[in-house]
């Protein structure tokens, strides 16, 4: 108590593989850590969804449920449930233990892209290629959403919450923030098709990546770009893009099989991961850890840092 | 009985003599009644009493108590006696004679539960399950014996400890001999005789090798159950168990499932498998079957674990020691090998008869003649309303009747519509009404139009000389009914009676147009004038019944069609008036040299009033940003559907505008509205406005001579002009102020309403575009709005003007290549490399 915290030490970076699994379920569309970081779960394009322990490498479970390729998943707060999104138009919650869908919430017209849970896991957020963004209600019965956020104009290929906010980021070439407290609409235009946003950690600050144009690091206030981190490539594809645990690094997939890491402030290179020969499709950082999960074909790989020490600590 | 003397030999004397008098002896007296008393034990008197009053004494002189009769108990105080306040039970208002032995409530020296054997108390038992039964929650006493504690009687306590263990008999081990009860061929038998196959089993069994010094225990008997038959009940018959019948199967299932564990620790010797022979699980049946008929299938017998073996073991070696009485359960299993055909339960003592009783008769059936058919002939009855006029009338010609026998329609031919219309009753709305109510005026007008024209050239062919005359001569009005009729029949029956309104906007016309329909179906052709309005000219008249026929006839043809693709919109639209958003993300032409330039933030930045959901604020433990508003999503303003001004995107320095608004902003901390004009801006924009307005209306002069152009280039020109002429230009939405300065609604009329009745008579493929190319009506909204930042609403048109104008930027060739390639949206999904292995 008396002790002032111990100065943390400088950040690392996953360098180290520590494992890689073999999915099994065609092309793993996402892999998203739990809340905790120890589990992850896989959507693959054989529809299935699955429960791994990336550090053993050992399959806990399987969901099936959905008509075809799981484009996207997430988990609650407590564990006890997921969300995935689905090219079938659905967007499906699920109870983890019995690996039921609990819910299935029909109504996006296109793909699912990406789904998220809010804080408490009572609502979750689906944006898909119909160009809307949904909050369905996971509380009560009812089939239709609480709200359509139908303001994009072209698909939307990334949605990410924070406790008052929803970001979503469009193909039509903005992110919008929805700003629940304030009752406000942000829209952001970052000029190429938008694959995927982030908050950062201290949610100040967006992250925008987007096609065809280095990641952009946004004020969350004003728009104005913070910082800017190219190397990477990114033509066509919907890539992830992370933030590292305390924000120190800005990360993101590249369609040459590879992840690169950037200093967030001073804006290098700072690793350039090779993960395989095809493009990254999905990334997903340790929400405490310096580890990261990234998937390319049907292999999954779990990265940490060099030391063993962060690896007896799970 | 006495039968002395000769004399008396006649006489038959009953009864006892008395004895014979002594002399001497005086004559007893009788007793009077007051003095026949009785003493109990304790010598106390008892007094005898009436059969009917009990036969006891209830105390002195038939009243109660005492001498004066009932005394109440003496006052006792409450308040001292509180503490030893005792809970009073039945024993304590009974004398000892009720505890004693022959009381009502004896007190006596009884076998305890340990000791007692089972079959004592089956009737406490019963009692037991009636309680079950009667009991608030059926089927409680049911747990009790599930978790009951397992008890062992003393006897079997005692047997055990001498060795003795379950399913053995009792009594010295002795040495197993093969005993064979093989029924000597001279012997003869008398009474039953033995069931075939019974001790066959059981011979083949014994020849196997048996030691010499080995002793087993002796078999366990079972005890033949000898109870007498007191009742006239059918042999075998269990009546049905209250439990079963009340409870219902289910609960007896749950129940039954374990039986045998339950009995097990609790039987007696013998019982444990004559339970389980006579199936303890109630299996009553209220009716016999008879020997030869198939049993039912048992729906009162239940599932019990104990029908099924447990244990993969032989059949118990039966050695015959028991005759026909032995238990039922060696017979039964030998018997339902060998007799296949009866499958039912065998009663116990009984075996199959050898030789089966005769057969039931049966009867063939009747010879059926040669030419017989086995089909009912319905005589066929067409519905007036039918659709297949050309049935109908095939059928009509067949049977000799007229076409006009549809006027004398009896009232089952009708439906339930057209009884209701000749009742008078409003109609109903139906679930599935006609696409065409929802079509404006003016589309209805055209599909007319289209339908006309068609029409015209298949009457042409159909009837010449009719339609070569003259379409709206009252003459041919005249013969037209007839002919229509004819033509439809049976089609335009129910036309008038659904909710089909051609003429829904002018109700008048509509009523006629129903009673004309009416008239028509019912066949009055010549009454057809009256409907008409007498204030019309004959020209009208005629017009008007060619549109009823036309209408007439396009609501059956197509109507089933489309509306079966259709339903009901949930919110009744306005025609006139399209919901856009009142804001909206304005051109990216800016923006995109500001990307370019890398100046994010204002120049970049849309920022408008958002209205959540009160529910999603609520799932997200926010406040409410507008409590009283119930605005979901971005505030929309209502505006002409087909207005240019919806289409126009106005482009004008907005970003000055946020700039400001921003700069606004951040000095009232973020908390003010955006957009909230000030004074000094109104006057500003209000003079510009004016000009954009002028501008604007010269512009859509000049493009409605030459209406011919497409769309796309008005609206771009159109941009491009604003652009230049209004660099300034900022949004307003001070409604009010707005209002004075709107030129007046003639002007737009004179420039545009014009140009579309020009159009109206044009081809269909130009009419599609009519909407969009001129302006029907504008009223004030439109004015208002044409100065507002306006953007396309629909996100494609969007992009492709985008694609057109801009060609040079680096991300559209790649939509556009996406969208030609795969038709999908936004940027694809990274490739597999997994694609021939395990994606599919």
């Amino acid at each position: 108590m008396a002790f002032p915290e111990p100065r943390p030490g400088p950040a690392e970076l996953p360098r180290r593989l520590v494992r890689s699994i073999e999915c099994g379920q065609g092309a793993v569309r996402a892999a998203r850590f739990n809340a905790d970081g120890n589990y992850c779960v896989t959507g693959g394009s054989d529809k299935t969804l699955r429960l791994w322990n990336p550090r053993t490498g050992s399959l806990l479970r399987s969901y099936l449920g959905h008509g075809y390729e799981v484009l996207d998943a997430a988990g609650s707060f407590d564990n006890s449930q997921l969300c995935s999104g689905s090219a079938d138009k659905t967007v499906a919650l699920w109870d983890v233990a019995t690996g039921q869908v609990v819910r299935k919430f029909r109504g996006h017209a296109g793909k699912v892209n990406s789904v998220q849970f809010n804080e408490e896991a009572t609502v979750i957020v689906s944006g898909s290629i119909d160009c809307s963004v949904r909050c369905w209600d996971c509380r009560s019965r009812r089939p239709e959403p609480v709200q359509v956020l139908d303001e994009a104009k072209d698909g939307v290929s990334s949605v990410k919450l924070s406790d008052h906010e929803i970001l979503a980021g469009s193909v039509d070439g903005r992110v919008r923030r929805y700003d629940l407290r304030a009752g406000e609409l942000h829209s952001d235009y970052v000029g190429s098709p938008v694959t995927c946003v982030c908050f950062t950690k201290d949610g100040q600050c967006v992250l925008v990546a987007s096609l065809e144009a280095p990641l952009r690091l946004l004020d969350k206030d004003t728009g104005e770009m913070l910082g800017e981190y190219s190397g990477h490539r990114s033509s066509s594809c919907r890539l992830d893009c992370v933030l590292s645990e305390r924000d120190a690094h800005v990360g993101c997939a590249s369609e040459d099989g590879a992840v690169y890491f950037w200093d967030l402030v001073e804006g290098s290179l700072a690793l350039r991961l090779p993960v395989g020969r095809g493009a990254v499709q999905a990334l997903a950082f340790h929400p405490t850890r310096p580890a990261l999960l990234a998937a390319t074909g049907a292999t999954l790989h779990l990265w940490d840092t060099g030391d063993e020490e962060g690896d007896a600590a799970p | 009985m006495v039968a002395s003397s000769d004399e008396e030999e006649d006489l038959v004397s009953y009864g006892r003599a008395l004895p014979a008098l002594h002399e001497g002896e005086r004559l007893k007296k009788p007793v009077p009644l007051q003095e026949q008393t009785v003493k109990d034990a304790k010598g106390r008197y008892q007094r005898f009493h009436g059969a009917f009053t009990g036969g006891f004494s209830a105390g002195y002189f038939n009243t109660v108590g005492t001498k004066e009769g009932w005394t109440p108990s003496s006052f006792i105080s409450s308040r001292q006696k509180r503490a030893d306040k005792t809970v009073l039970g039945p024993e304590d208002f009974m004398d000892e004679e009720d505890l004693s032995e022959f009381g009502i409530a004896p007190k006596d020296i009884t076998t305890t539960e340990d000791f007692a054997s089972k079959s004592k108390d089956k009737i406490k038992e019963k009692a037991r399950q009636l309680a079950g039964v009667v009991a608030a929650i059926p089927g409680t006493t049911a747990f009790d014996d599930l978790i009951g504690p397992s008890k062992i009687t003393i006897g079997v306590e005692l047997l055990r400890k001498m060795g003795w263990k379950e399913g053995q008999g009792i009594g010295p081990r002795i040495k197993r001999k093969p005993r064979r009860q093989k029924p000597d061929p001279q012997v003869k038998v008398y009474g039953c005789a033995l069931p075939p196959g019974l001790s066959e089993g059981s011979e083949d069994e014994e020849d196997e090798y048996q030691p010499e010094n080995v002793t087993f225990a002796p078999k366990d008997v079972m005890p033949v159950d000898l109870t007498p038959k007191e009742n006239v009940h059918g042999l075998g018959y269990k009546g049905l168990d209250p439990t079963q019948a009340l409870c219902g199967v289910s609960g007896r299932e749950h129940l039954n499932l374990f039986p045998g564990s339950s009995e097990e620790t609790g039987d007696l010797l013998g019982d444990l498998r004559h339970a389980r022979g006579r199936k303890l699980g109630i299996t009553g049946q209220a009716f016999g079957v008879g020997a030869l008929e198939e049993e039912d299938d048992d729906i009162y017998a239940t599932e019990t674990l104990s029908k099924y073996d447990t244990v993969l073991k032989d059949e118990e070696p039966g050695d015959g020691l028991y005759g026909w009485t032995a238990p039922k359960q060696y017979k039964s299993k030998k018997r339902f090998e060998s007799e296949v055909k009866y499958i039912g339960k065998i009663l116990d003592g009984f075996s199959l008869a050898s030789k089966a009783s005769t057969p039931n008769k049966t009867y063939p059936p009747p010879d059926l003649p040669r030419n017989y058919r086995p089909v009912h002939y319905f005589r066929p009855v067409i519905a007036a309303g039918s659709e297949n006029c050309h049935l109908r009338k095939v059928l009509e010609e067949s049977t000799g009747k007229l076409g006009n026998d549809t006027t004398q329609q009896s009232r089952h031919t009708l439906n339930a519509s057209q009884r209701g219309e000749r009742l008078g009753e409003t109609v109903l709305k139906g679930p599935a009404p006609s696409v065409l109510e929802y079509l404006s005026e003016k589309d209805r007008e055209r599909l007319k139009e289209v339908r006309k024209a068609s029409e015209q050239q298949m009457k042409v062919k159909m009837l010449p000389q009719q339609s070569q005359s003259s379409r709206f001569q009252p003459a041919s009005a005249n013969d037209a009914p007839h002919k229509w009729q004819m033509f439809w029949g049976g089609q335009l029956a129910d036309a008038g009676s659904s909710d089909f309104k051609p003429f829904a906007k002018n109700p008048e016309k509509q009523k006629r147009y129903e009673s004309f329909v009416q008239s028509l179906k019912q066949g009055q052709k010549d009454t057809l004038e009256q409907y008409l309005d007498p204030s019309m000219t004959e020209w009208e008249r005629g017009r008007e019944q060619e549109e009823f026929f036309r209408a007439a006839m396009f609501y059956k043809s197509s109507s089933s069609v489309l509306s079966s693709r259709f339903t009901r919109a949930k919110y009744e639209d306005d025609v006139d008036k399209v919901e856009v958003p009142r804001d909206q993300e304005n051109d990216i032409d800016d923006k995109e040299s500001a990307v370019k330039m890398k100046m994010f933030g204002k120049l970049t930045r849309d920022k408008f009033e958002w209205h959540p959901d009160k529910l999603l604020c609520k799932r997200f433990n926010v406040r409410d940003p507008y409590p009283e508003s119930s605005i979901v999503g971005l505030p929309k303003v209502k505006r002409d559907k087909y207005s240019v001004f919806n289409f126009l995107t106005l482009t004008e320095p907005t970003t000055s505008v946020t700039q400001a608004t921003n700069e606004r902003i951040q000095q009232s901390t973020n908390l003010d509205k955006p957009r909230k004009p000030s004074r000094w801006d109104v006057s500003d924009k209000e003079k510009e406005k004016k000009d954009s307005i002028s501008e604007f209306i010269s512009l859509a002069r000049s493009k409605a001579d030459a209406q011919q152009q497409p769309l796309a280039p008005t609206t771009e020109e159109c941009r491009t002009e604003a652009n230049e002429t209004l660099p300034s230009e900022t949004p307003n939405e001070d409604k009010d102020q707005e209002e004075e300065s709107r030129p007046s609604m003639d002007l737009f009329k004179a420039i545009f309403v014009s140009s579309s009745d020009e159009k109206s008579s044009s081809s269909e493929e130009e009419s599609d575009e009519e909407p969009q190319q001129t302006v029907p009506v504008i009223n004030s909204e439109t004015t208002k709005h044409a100065d507002l930042p306006d953007k396309s609403s629909s996100n494609v048109q969007g992009n492709n003007e985008a694609t057109t104008t801009k060609p040079g930027l680096p991300l559209l060739p790649v939509l556009k290549k996406e969208l030609d390639v795969a038709e999908e949206f936004g940027p694809r999904l990274p490739p597999t490399f997994c694609s021939g292995r395990s994606c599919r």
